[in-house]
């Protein structure tokens, strides 16, 4: 385990930048972290996230499906707020771990 | 070795020219998977590939029993009638538990992922399909050429289904 500082706070991640411990995060990590991938994020992108984070806290195996038919956004959307790699950059700014599934 | 610069693939082209189940998810996961990782991907239907985009087709896609040895089933029953129906369902059954779309749904996400769907121009004289039959997602009918002009970049991969 590695652990970083991100907008000035020191959070345990893994060496592909995720973090560990969501209780770790807040909306300051995200903020700049979104800045790394070059995403300004809108309340649209606050929302996602939030649902990322409670599917994590469910203990919820989160796919692109899953999302998909979330209500909260549809496929084309989500690749609009998050243009490359959607699924794992949101969950990297959610300060969840990375996406297992292939779907 | 570890000086050396990491090249990523960028682009994927993929060829699907069989129709049976697990020919055409290993097609669309592949796809599906690269746009996940922010790979671009585009699939090109020929021959009985073109099932998989025929609208009145594709929700019957089977998986083979017959000359498919990973089956476990013996020839001769694996072409029994209803052998393959059977072992379909059981296999959709499996892979709906792991959240794998079915055939239709699976399309609508890759068009919506940014998938370009390609059909062959030739398959489809030689199969008299027409426009109309395929699915509304569908990008275009190509020539083997179009489908080359695709590749243009260095990191583009392309693999035949």
């Amino acid at each position: 385990m590695n652990e970083k500082t991100i907008a000035g706070y020191c959070v345990k991640c893994n060496d592909q930048g995720f973090m560990e411990d969501l209780n770790e995060w807040n909306e300051d990590i995200a903020k700049e972290l979104a800045k790394e991938e070059s995403i300004e994020l809108t309340e649209k992108h606050w929302t996602v996230l939030k649902y990322l984070q409670d599917q994590c806290k469910e203990g919820v195996d989160i796919t692109m499906r899953k999302v998909g038919k979330s209500g909260i956004v549809d496929i084309k959307e989500f690749y609009q707020l998050f243009p490359k790699a959607p699924l794992k950059t949101a969950s990297k700014l959610a300060g969840i771990p990375k996406p297992v599934s292939c779907i | 070795m570890e000086n050396q610069e990491k090249l990523p693939v960028k682009k994927i082209l993929l060829i699907l020219s069989k129709a049976t189940i697990e020919n055409v998810y290993a097609c669309f996961i592949l796809a599906n998977g690269a746009r996940m990782e922010g790979i671009e991907s585009e699939i090109f239907f020929t021959f009985f590939g073109l099932e998989a985009i025929q609208k009145d087709k594709l929700r019957d896609l089977r998986v083979a029993t017959v000359g498919n040895p990973a089956m476990h089933i013996p020839t001769l029953l694996g072409g029994l009638p209803g052998m393959e129906a059977l072992a379909t369902k059981m296999m959709k059954s499996e892979m709906e538990k792991l959240d794998i779309p079915p055939v239709d749904e699976f399309l609508e996400m890759l068009s919506a992922s940014g998938s370009k769907l390609w059909a062959c121009k030739l398959a489809m004289d030689m199969f008299k399909i027409k426009k109309e039959d395929l699915i509304d997602e569908i990008d275009g009918i190509l020539t083997v050429g179009d489908f080359y002009e695709r590749a243009d970049g260095d990191r583009t991969q392309m693999l035949f289904i």
